[in-house]
């Protein structure tokens, strides 16, 4: 058997660190003591089978989706498969593009099978899956650049939004963007999804063709990526206002074709401080709000800091 | 088979996605990188900063993270911990870290890993004289059988926790059960446990431990006849008689050797119990969580009649248990009855005395595990060569840094007090097994000679400029250093 992963507890002695070659898990939960524990051990049970299984498809897995493409056979992947789907007409997208949040979102079931938690979230890198018990809410900051411990702004989910997954893109992040976004946080039911749309939309943010823009194939950097020699973003110098907003504009386009198609709830688009949201977002979810400031809540700290030590 | 691969890329084998990562690139993970055409763990990883001096403060781990800059810290006075530093896998890998220093003009090779041990457990010293529950019987954590009871030591109960029938021989739950409980008790958190026909407890490594709800505070001096000895001159001509209660050994002071020295007079009394020799009585009551360790809440209880030709009345007599915690004062009535009164102040003096020679009562946990064959094949080709070298002290062996004792016999099977390691040094892996820490540090020149991996040994500075994700924490005080190049003695003189 391999003995690989290693599952400990964070310093705080709440919040469960997994980690498994690139996948990289934090957990929290919040209930009885004892469902909590039940909780992590399923998922720590679930956490150490989700490499062999992904690997075991890999190939398949970094195959560009079709309607017709052979469906993987494990659930993730499958998970992973359904979330592309979607946009396999209108551009170039693999399974991988749904990896983090589609092992989130199965880790979490795990734990909210065998327990009763009132809330509970998997953050896998950034894309979160999420479980709200009636009445309770979680606050999320977003973060635009990973190395800095800035907020673009927070989004507040509450059990009655049928939102459930919170991903983000962007090219400063760990996975290649076709675009500029410095970050794209989308809202959605799953976190696989959330993570499937935030790469769409992220490769929209964009100025084809644009100088200050460093664009190098895929492949000469990670020679097994699933990107082939598509050319993926490197660097971005300044831009202009009018660049900036334009390059926002359209992936604010394509976020609200997204939305109409009920594929996300909303999402916000950020690049060179400036910021974009979807526009009315739904019943249920609190709109996007933007502040220049770390907030002071506890809870909301927390997320930020996760969400950065995952970067 | 060897596969072609573009100029200056590798192929890492950490985990199953088998990455491709370029030179200057890091793998799917972030964690593994192409340096110079070799892979690379760039983890968070703990290095051990030297205490400057001997009077470092006990603060033991000064954390610098992120205001750290490796050029300025002078590298001869850095250990790298296996803290961190990833496991061998697939087992007939080197160790991910093997590093060379300089130290005292010696070539030390530090050999760095974190294992995963199956074959594990901690042992608990508990310092109490109440009973804990019978030798042998089980221990529980959250219902689940965890360890047993096993043989006492002086002023302390002890049990052992884990071990591989635990682990991986019992139920699912009793394996997981057991892993967390040592996972904790190793990170020095607290665990309650439960002992078949004994006591409920709470412990935590270097905490003073909680007995069925009550925290005990000190471990006895000696044992009851041990208290009469080293008291005897302090009770001399304050009182005519002290019964010091003992689980063990209860001592009666006109009858002890001691007391007789003294010219101590004859009372009268009489003690339930078997008599050992004079004045020393076992068996004066059950094992308990009362009086002395014995289960008594009242320690007439124990005394019989006073013999009416021999005692008389206002006879004072004084009860004590062996920490000085319980004590009450009597005077015999006109019928030779124990009458308690107030204690008077010329024998507060001898109660206190016997209160603060008792140390504080802590729980102390060693965590124990043997190093598998696998584990050894990462410092060298022939894992045999590695125990033989520990065995010839030629290799020391640390956990975190912390000094282990290497237990005398086959293989490398060792013990360390896990309060001299870092912080949450230990992690898990469901299997369940622990994965705790362990570095190996010889001579370079004896390294090659056992055939090591030389091939891989890396420069310490070469390790340092990774700086990113390693964690300098300062050693603590009263631990060794571990490059030191003489095993003997303490390294900072």
């Amino acid at each position: 058997m391999r003995e690989r992963a290693t599952i400990r507890f964070l310093p705080d002695g709440h919040r469960l660190h997994l980690n498994d070659g690139p996948i990289d898990l934090i957990l929290d939960a919040d209930g009885h003591q004892a469902e909590i524990r039940r909780a992590y051990l399923a998922a720590a049970a679930r956490f150490v089978t989700i490499l062999e299984e992904l690997c075991a498809e890999l190939p398949l897995l970094r195959r560009r989706a079709t309607h017709s493409a052979e469906l993987p056979v494990s659930p993730i992947a499958r998970r992973m498969a359904d979330a592309v789907t979607p946009y396999c007409n209108q551009c170039f997208i693999t399974p991988m593009a749904a990896v983090a949040g589609a092992v989130a979102d199965a880790v979490l079931a795990t734990m909210t099978e065998v327990a009763c938690l009132r809330r509970a979230y998997v953050n896998n890198g950034g894309d979160i899956a999420l479980h709200l018990a009636a009445s309770e809410n979680y606050t999320i900051g977003m973060v635009e650049r990973p190395e800095r411990p800035s907020l673009f702004g927070t989004l507040k989910v509450s059990s009655g939004s049928p939102v459930r997954g919170v991903a983000t893109s962007g090219w400063r992040g760990r996975s290649f963007s076709l675009g500029i976004a410095d970050a794209v946080t989308v809202l959605a039911e799953t976190a696989a999804q959330a993570d499937a749309a935030a790469t769409i939309i992220a490769n929209a943010v964009d100025l084809p063709s644009h100088p200050a823009v460093l664009r190098i194939p895929a492949r000469e950097i990670a020679p097994d990526s699933d990107l082939l020699n598509l050319p993926v973003t490197r660097g971005v110098g300044p831009l202009s206002a009018a660049e900036i907003v334009r390059a926002l504009k359209a992936g604010q386009s394509v976020a609200d074709e997204l939305r109409s198609r009920n594929l996300i709830h909303a999402a916000a688009l950020c690049l060179q401080g400036r910021v974009r949201i979807t526009r009315n977002c739904r019943d249920g979810i609190r709109s996007l709000t933007c502040h220049s400031e770390l907030s002071t809540e506890p809870a909301f700290r927390s997320t930020i800091e996760e969400h950065l030590c995952q970067k | 088979m060897t596969e072609v691969l573009p100029k200056d890329t590798i192929r890492c084998d950490a985990c199953p996605v088998l990455c491709y990562i370029k030179l200057g690139q890091t793998g799917a993970c972030d964690r593994y990188a192409n340096f110079n055409g070799r892979l690379v763990r760039v983890d968070p990883h703990i290095l051990l900063d030297r205490a400057k001096s001997q009077g470092a403060p006990l603060v033991p781990f000064l954390e610098r993270e992120g205001e750290w800059d490796g050029a300025l810290m002078k590298s001869k006075d850095t250990f790298v911990t296996a803290i961190g530093a990833g496991t061998t896998y697939p087992d007939y890998k080197p160790a991910p870290f093997i590093i060379s220093s300089e130290v005292e003009g010696v070539d030390m090779v530090t050999v760095v890993t974190e294992g995963i041990f199956s074959y594990c457990g901690v042992k608990l010293k508990i310092d109490t004289d109440r009973h804990l529950g019978p030798e042998r019987n089980l221990v529980r954590a959250q219902g689940e059988p965890v360890g047993h009871v096993t043989t006492a030591e002086y002023g302390s109960q002890m049990l052992s926790i884990g071990g591989v029938h635990h682990l991986t021989g019992g139920t699912k739950n009793e394996g997981r059960v057991t892993c967390e409980t040592l996972l904790y008790l190793c990170n020095g958190k607290e665990v309650a446990l439960t002992i078949d026909d004994g006591a409920q407890i709470t412990v935590a490594a270097g905490k003073a431990p909680v007995v069925n709800g009550q925290a005990e505070e000190r471990m006895r001096v000696g044992c009851g006849s041990a208290t009469i000895g080293m008291f005897a001159k302090l009770w001399f001509g304050k009182v005519d008689e002290v019964v010091v209660v003992d689980d063990h050994i209860t001592g009666v002071l006109s009858e002890h050797q001691a007391g007789k020295m003294l010219g101590v007079r004859e009372t009268g009394i009489a003690i339930q119990g078997r008599r050992s020799t004079a004045g020393r009585y076992f068996q004066v009551a059950q094992p308990g969580t009362g009086w002395g360790g014995t289960n008594i809440s009242d320690p007439l209880s124990i005394l019989k009649p006073f013999k009416p030709k021999i005692a008389w009345p206002r006879l004072r007599l004084l009860m004590v248990s062996t920490t000085g915690e319980h004590f009450a004062y009597y005077e015999l009535n006109e019928s030779l009855r124990p009458v308690e009164k107030q204690l008077p102040e010329q024998l507060q003096e001898s109660v206190a005395r016997i209160r603060e020679n008792c140390e504080p009562a802590l729980t102390t946990v060693l965590f124990m595990a043997g190093a598998g064959g696998s584990l050894r094949a990462g410092a060298t080709e022939n894992p045999v060569k590695l125990t033989d070298s520990v065995k010839h002290r030629l290799t020391r062996v640390t956990s975190g840094g912390a000094p282990a004792y290497v237990w005398p016999g086959g293989g490398i099977t060792f013990m360390v007090d896990v309060s001299r390691m870092p912080e949450d040094a230990f992690g898990y892996v469901p299997t369940p097994a622990l994965v705790a820490p362990i570095e190996f540090t010889l001579k370079k020149t004896d390294y090659a000679a056992i055939g090591g991996h030389m091939d891989y040994v890396r420069p310490l500075d070469d390790v340092l400029r990774e700086k990113q994700h390693q964690r300098q924490l300062v050693s603590l005080p009263e631990n060794p250093w571990p490059l030191k190049p003489d095993t003997e003695g303490d390294s900072r003189k």
